[in-house]
């Protein structure tokens, strides 16, 4: 169940990693699209959370380009239907996310992403 | 039975079977909707505003369940995988995360509007070994530091739990102190065994003027609001050693109720019922 809209917001924590530490690289993913409720005031005030080169490479990545490379100034209705649909209703299930800069892996199985380090790896 | 923190790691403790009887049971269930519901309005959100908060130690999800309801958009993360996956036949709505609180978070910085946690803090007061990074100051260091930069300015975490000392509390006051975070403790129900509950508000920025702790909540447990005590708990008294011994209630119904039911089984010689049965006699020396 990780939705893009948490995808957006992780960033590795292992030890010493703090910087180009984000975003984490999806592999091998499998992708189920669930129907969610569609709360427009809720993506307005999230908005300005997002990263938003982050989530529409990502987006790409997972074969959806519905969403604009620059973030549009206008926000219409279309629009939100597209950032609902990609950051709410698209739940990558299975596969791996890797750390850009240190290279760890954290493996999703079942919808759950593995979040936890090595002794060595706690910082 | 001795505190289930002190008895195995969290994710060790909620194996299969512990996270199904813990969710399945009715009394836990109504004690966390009330905890959840407390920890919410302490949280005190902006109203009309949905918001996107983080669920630390969420469990099987029975306080997601109820952010799902409230309309709050959420995100768990838990370190027993057992109970996660009870969450996942739950189908609750949050997005759920196998994680180690006391290894800290990697959520960007302002990433959430608030954070709630139910019974979860008193477990990382426990050292599983002997690693520098594992003892409860370090463990709960990195916990305090990296939530507050997950949650944005300015904002609330709620954090319900069951400290079994006073240093307890402070040694956890003191470290969300120093991790950047203001607030304090919250005590219901003060006065009593039962309904007495410890909530700790931290609060990130002040948004202009100092925010105020919130009063907690007093007087008569508000009976009705709470899970009951079964009857048969509460005839449960201490002996001379402070053991707890049940104590039957031999009282005229129940005499006929047993001598009701000896009939019906056919035995003979029950005696017959009188107005004497079951009365006080006086001593006889």
């Amino acid at each position: 169940m990780v939705r893009l809209i948490t995808h957006n917001l992780l960033a590795c924590h292992a030890k010493g990693c703090t910087s180009n530490n984000f975003p984490l690289a999806f592999s091998n993913v499998q992708i189920e699209i669930r129907e969610a409720e569609f709360n427009p005031e809720f993506l307005k005030n999230f908005i300005p959370k997002i990263e938003w080169k982050a989530l529409v490479d990502t987006a790409r990545q997972l074969g959806d380009t519905s969403l604009p490379l620059e973030q549009p100034e206008m926000i219409d209705d279309d629009f939100l239907k597209n950032l609902h649909h990609v950051l709410l209703e698209t739940h990558v299930e299975e596969g791996v996310m890797t750390c850009p800069n240190c290279k760890h892996e954290y493996p999703i199985s079942n919808g759950i992403p593995n979040m936890l380090l090595a002794e060595h790896e706690i910082g | 039975m001795s505190r289930p923190e002190l008895q195995a790691p969290p994710e060790i403790y909620y194996g299969d079977t512990e996270a199904k009887k813990y969710t399945q049971n009715t009394r836990n269930q109504q004690i966390q909707a009330d905890m959840t519901y407390r920890a919410l309005e302490l949280l005190s959100l902006p109203e009309d505003e949905p918001a996107f908060l983080l669920d630390i130690g969420c469990g099987s999800g029975l306080s997601g369940e109820i952010l799902d309801e409230e309309g709050y958009m959420w995100a768990g993360v838990d370190i027993a995988p057992s109970m996660l996956e009870v969450a996942l036949e739950r189908e609750v709505e949050g997005d759920l995360f196998l994680q180690d609180i006391g290894q800290g978070f990697g959520f960007r910085p302002g990433s959430f509007d608030g954070a709630i946690s139910i019974s979860v803090l008193q477990w990382l007061l426990n050292a599983e070994t002997s690693h520098p990074t594992s003892s409860p100051p370090h463990r709960l260091n990195r916990f305090f530091t990296t939530l507050h930069s997950a949650l944005k300015n300015p904002s609330r975490a709620v954090f319900q739990f069951y400290p079994s000392s006073d240093d307890q509390i402070q040694l956890i006051t003191s470290i969300a102190q120093k991790a950047g975070f203001g607030g304090g403790i919250v005590v219901d129900y003060p006065n009593s065994n039962k309904a007495r509950k410890v909530f700790l508000c931290l609060f990130v920025g002040g948004g202009g003027g100092q925010q105020q702790v919130p009063k907690g909540l007093d007087g008569e447990e508000g009976e009705d609001s709470k899970a009951r005590f079964e009857n048969r708990r509460q005839k449960t008294t201490k002996d001379k050693n402070g053991k707890r011994k049940n104590v039957k209630v031999i009282d005229r119904d129940w005499i006929l109720k047993k001598k009701e039911l000896y009939r019906k089984r056919g035995k003979e010689s029950v005696p017959r019922d009188s107005k004497f049965t079951g009365r006080k006699r006086r001593p006889v020396f």
